[in-house]
């Protein structure tokens, strides 16, 4: 065999491994960072919600309604006033976090797994498969999706559950969409042809050869649809199909305070200013993977 | 292996077509293409069979039915005399590897290279996970490359090195055929003879069977013992390898030879005299498929396909044969 340190063939295997070099493209995202920290510290929030709420978030308190926030000339007793029936503001936003985020991540997690399914089975499979697929997908996206989850949630009642189940059937067909194109995509590859002559079975395949390829695609469109589906339960309960009160809800706490508009924006400017960064960092973070991951960004 | 016939061909293609139906538009009827046409081809053990041919003329289909990843329309795929369609896909596998064109495709960017190379290991359980690292380490040494690449990644490796893993996944599992589509194509200069002339030595080592793909005549005469050349699906000349080179038959066999690129910059681009562009395999020519390229067509060539004529080392189809013997009946110079 050829000396290592002078065959040209068998040196320069230096280079960084492919999880190094995706490290390093995190760290120097900085719209991913922030979106992450952003979102990390309300996961935490909504976590750690009973010990940082100041007060009960269902109690009320006639004597103390709608007291401005602390800077608007309000007291520290609460931070961000009172709503109509004198609940703390700050505490229902706390435990706000628990529901938009609970709602954002399981719709997500539903959609995800029948929007995956479906769209690996029709880009691998494709013919019949694909053919019925595609119909799925062009019937789903044919439906305004708050008007049929608008429908659903007047007939069965709104509730959390409702809410989440309705919405994980509904937002599965960017998912489709999405795994569909990339799985198309990476069954091309020689590599999979590669992994059928060598006799790997189909779930083998799709499991080592395709997912790990298509992942990546995955974590962001999962990002999008947590953001979507947390607008749509606060759009939901503005509209009052949604969590029902007394539960804290951001939306719900919107279409609460939007009779006193008028002479107390500050109570919908609060939930939606929150509702805001949430999405955002989500979006960032969406977005930031996205550059992360993109193979243009691979050197 | 030394109870197996030596003179038994490894490998028999009897009569295989492969026929998609391309749609047309959305309403468009679906037509038939024919990629590999009535293919006949007998590989004898140790022997290399060249397939040379232009792109699109079928030569990758044919590789991916010899896989098994794709079945035949019609005809028949015989691995020492027993149907692939009715052997297991497992036991096809240990006996029939690929080695692809691309080795910036061929391989999972997401595997370290010893999950790649022993992945077929895995696949058919064989020993344990520490007689795979062996294995593994074994055939990288034996393909050229140190055993410290098994925990790197095949971004990390250039397209040789790349290769040569392709290569170790295709012998682990000591396969008697070899498929090898284009290995070579995709690489630099450079790096084709050190991959051709590895090939060459794995030949004699493991007493491969090899059915090289490629369309450069140059790599097919370094290599094969036997050519075949395929136009439009059908294998219109078939002989050794220096036949074919010294004296060819088929006046397509005669443009590809004329086609290879010679080292004097000076002479420019080679003429084939082919003229016009590929047919379009929806709609083949009537006739010998290659009458409207070729120089020396006659009338009958537009009407009737040739048959396939016997030469004392392999055969032609093509009417300029149809005497009584294997020499032109009429001059195409």
């Amino acid at each position: 065999m050829a000396d290592m340190a002078t065959d040209p063939l068998l040196a320069d295997i230096t280079g960084p491994t492919p999880g190094q070099m995706l490290r390093k493209r995190i760290f120097g995202h900085q719209g991913l960072l922030i979106g992450a920290v952003v979102l990390g510290v309300l996961v935490l929030v909504a976590i750690f919600a009973p010990w940082l709420a100041p007060h009960d978030p269902y109690a009320q308190s006639l004597m103390a309604r709608m007291q401005p926030p602390v800077f608007l000339g309000g007291s520290w007793e609460h931070p961000l006033g009172t709503d109509h029936l004198g609940r703390d503001y700050l505490s229902r936003l706390i435990y706000g976090a628990r529901v938009s985020l609970l709602i954002g991540t399981v719709a997500a997690l539903i959609s995800g797994v029948i929007g995956t399914a479906m769209g690996v089975a029709a880009g691998y499979f494709g013919g019949r498969v694909d053919a019925v697929v595609t119909f799925l997908i062009n019937v789903r996206l044919a439906m305004p999706v708050v008007l049929v989850a608008l429908a659903v949630v007047a007939i069965m009642g709104g509730s959390l559950q409702v809410v989440i189940v309705v919405l994980g059937l509904l937002l599965w067909d960017r998912f489709a969409v999405v795994m569909r194109s990339s799985t198309l995509q990476v069954r091309g590859r020689e590599y999979v042809a590669a992994a059928r002559a060598v006799g790997c079975s189909t779930p083998r395949i799709l499991m080592s050869e395709i997912m790990p390829n298509i992942v990546n695609n995955l974590i962001v469109v999962v990002t999008l649809e947590m953001a979507h589906a947390i607008l749509l339960e606060a759009a939901l309960s503005f509209l009052g199909l949604g969590v029902q009160p007394p539960t804290p809800s951001w939306g719900l706490m919107v279409s609460e305070g939007k009779n006193m508009m008028l002479f107390e924006p500050w109570m919908v400017m609060i939930p939606g200013v929150v509702l805001f960064v949430l999405v955002l960092a989500i979006n960032l973070m969406g977005d930031g993977l996205r550059d992360v991951t993109a193979p243009e960004n691979r050197s | 292996m030394s109870d197996v016939n030596k003179d038994a061909p490894v490998l028999e293609l009897r009569g295989v077509t492969k026929t998609y139906s391309v749609k047309q538009g959305l309403f468009g009827a679906p037509k038939p293409l024919t990629a590999v046409n009535d293919v006949t081809l007998t590989l004898g053990r140790g022997e290399v069979l060249g397939l040379v041919g232009e792109s699109g003329c079928g030569k990758s289909t044919l590789a991916k039915i010899l896989l098994g990843l794709e079945a035949p329309t019609q005809g028949e795929v015989l691995v020492d005399g027993e149907r692939i369609d009715a052997t297991d896909r497992r036991r096809l596998a240990r006996r029939i590897q690929p080695i692809f064109q691309d080795p910036y495709s061929s391989l999972n960017p997401r595997k370290s290279i010893e999950d790649i190379v022993s992945l077929p290991l895995l696949v058919h359980n064989v020993g344990d996970a520490a007689s795979r690292t062996k294995a593994v380490r074994e055939i990288l040494d034996i393909v050229g490359l140190p055993a410290r690449v098994m925990q790197t990644y095949p971004s990390q490796m250039s397209g040789g090195q790349r290769q040569r893993v392709a290569i170790a996944r295709a012998l682990i599992m000591k396969p008697e055929i070899v498929i090898c589509d284009e290995p070579t194509s995709a690489l630099d200069v450079s790096v084709q003879s050190q991959i051709l002339n590895l090939l060459g030595d794995l030949r004699s080592e493991f007493g491969l069977t090899y059915l090289f793909i490629s369309h450069d005549l140059a790599v097919i005469e370094h290599l094969a013992t036997r050519v075949a050349v395929m136009y439009l699906g059908r294998i219109v000349e078939e002989a050794d390898v220096a036949g074919l080179f010294d004296q060819s038959r088929h006046p397509y066999t005669q443009a590809l030879l004329k086609s290879v690129l010679t080292p004097d910059p000076g002479m420019g681009v080679p003429d084939t005299e082919l003229g016009m562009e590929y047919p379009n395999p929806i709609a083949p020519p009537p006739g010998c498929h290659f009458h409207p390229r070729c120089p020396a067509a006659m009338d009958r060539c537009k009407i009737i396909a040739p048959l396939p004529i016997p030469t004392p080392d392999g055969h032609v189809e093509c009417h300029l044969f149809d005497g009584d013997g294997p020499e032109p009946v009429r001059s195409i110079s």
